[in-house]
């Protein structure tokens, strides 16, 4: 973060990756080859309209509409775009079914590959070390650290994200929330359950 | 390459460090370097999966103790300069100059036609499958085996599933091979699979129970088991 002010005290000397930051900036303003709304528009775009509620709003529509459920697992990038999502890169994404049996979980070991068109920019945890070498290696001990307790009978199938296809997890819809309007359910997906490192909870359900 | 970013299966990195409620970009300038790395990326600073390839040249230590947009950053300044779009000599000067001016931001020029363009390019997309005459030579349920490679080059076929036994279970088109396009001339297009694999195959007896792995392969990694 930039400096603290504090009544007379001088502002924090800033990060150097702060100061190198803007002085790229404005070398490549003055020759032309970004331009300062251009810069605004895109993180605007990131921090405010392409984020993990795309994602809950497919997920949310899978859950009531067994059509729209079975077209999402068949042809993901597809059906995603039926509700506006794109994936500007050059990329597909393919949903995953989490059942009773089945528990799929997703990581990009070599790098920080990610559905951005359905839940934005990646977290830093996706993106770190200690995920990406462990997630491979052992997924139940991670998923248990991340508080997600799986028996041994369920199998856990770790996606690795090594190509163009981009993998996003369908949760299982919790239970009690049956009668749950569409609306309502948007509310309940997180994040953390479209990559596969948590459940979907039902509020009423949980203490 | 046998790069330090090839992580699957490394030991040591300790617990996954979770913070609640992160906001997208951390500071300011997180969110500028994301922006300009896109902007710029039109002027071809980097070919095809070439910025990939240069955060994997980046120095292990350096790699390991940078976070994420620091990395970016050394490698858009790098490729900037080696562009010849910067030199190293501005850039120290103009970053000492904010370092002591820590309250003066970049000078603002706007362009309302190129905003535009990118509001309109944002939800376009770009498949990844190439429309050639490729027949995909493995189907769903062969048992294949990944290869021994060891490129010094760009590869995305991590060193945990390297020469281990596996079986196809989904294809997905032909996509132009990663490997060959930031060094190579030509896409290369390929067909591509995820290819299962038992933990047991790759981590032996300590795998865990009833884990499977899939990994995404284009076919010159693979053969016949």
């Amino acid at each position: 973060m930039s400096g603290v002010h504090d009544g007379n005290h001088h502002p924090e000397p800033e990060a150097y990756a702060a100061s190198r930051t803007k002085a790229l900036e404005s070398l490549l303003i003055e020759k032309g080859l970004v331009a300062s709304d251009v810069l605004d528009g895109i993180v605007h775009a990131f921090e405010q309209d392409i984020g993990p509620l795309n994602g809950a709003k497919v997920v949310a529509r899978a859950w009531v509409n067994p059509e729209y459920r079975r077209r999402l697992l068949e042809e993901g990038t597809e059906a995603i775009a039926e509700m506006g999502f794109k994936s500007g890169q050059g990329a597909e994404i393919v949903v995953l079914e989490n059942t009773p049996m089945v528990h799929n979980v997703v990581v990009c070991t070599l790098c920080s590959c990610y559905p951005w068109a359905v839940l934005g920019l990646p977290p830093t945890w996706y993106k770190s070390a200690a995920y990406r070498a462990r997630m491979v290696l052992e997924p139940r001990t991670v998923l248990g650290e991340f508080g997600l307790e799986l028996d041994d009978s369920v199998e856990v199938r770790v996606w690795d994200s090594t190509a163009d296809v981009r993998y996003m997890v369908l949760p299982e819809q919790p239970s009690g929330t049956d009668d749950s309007s569409e609306d309502a359910l948007v509310q309940l997906v997180s994040r953390d359950s479209m990559i596969g490192v948590a459940r979907v909870k039902n509020p009423a359900e949980t203490s | 390459m046998n790069g330090i970013h090839d992580m699957g299966g490394m030991q040591g990195f300790g617990r996954v460090i979770y913070e609640h409620d992160e906001p997208v970009f951390h500071d300011i300038w997180e969110g500028r370097l994301y922006g300009i790395s896109r902007m710029i990326g039109h002027y071809s600073i980097f070919a095809p999966n070439g910025m990939r390839f240069a955060l994997e040249h980046i120095d292990p230590a350096v790699y390991l103790t940078s976070s994420y947009y620091e990395r970016w950053l050394l490698v858009i300044e790098q490729a900037l300069i080696e562009k010849g779009h910067l030199s190293l000599e501005a850039l120290n000067e103009r970053t000492e100059f904010f370092r002591v001016n820590p309250e003066a931001s970049p000078p603002r020029r706007d362009d309302p036609e190129a905003l535009e363009r990118f509001i309109n390019a944002l939800p376009l997309w770009q498949s990844p499958n190439r429309d050639v005459d490729v027949e995909p030579q493995f189907s769903v349920g062969d048992p294949v085996k990944s290869l021994n490679i060891n490129p010094s080059g760009h590869t995305r076929l991590p060193r945990y599933v390297r020469g281990k036994h596996g079986a196809i279970a989904k294809y997905h088109g032909v996509h132009d091979f990663q490997d060959s396009v930031p060094e190579r001339s030509g896409s290369d297009p390929q067909p591509v699979y995820s290819v299962r694999f038992e933990g047991s195959e790759l981590w032996g007896e300590s795998a865990e129970q009833n884990q499977s792995l899939y990994v995404d392969m284009w076919e010159s990694y693979l053969e016949r088991a």
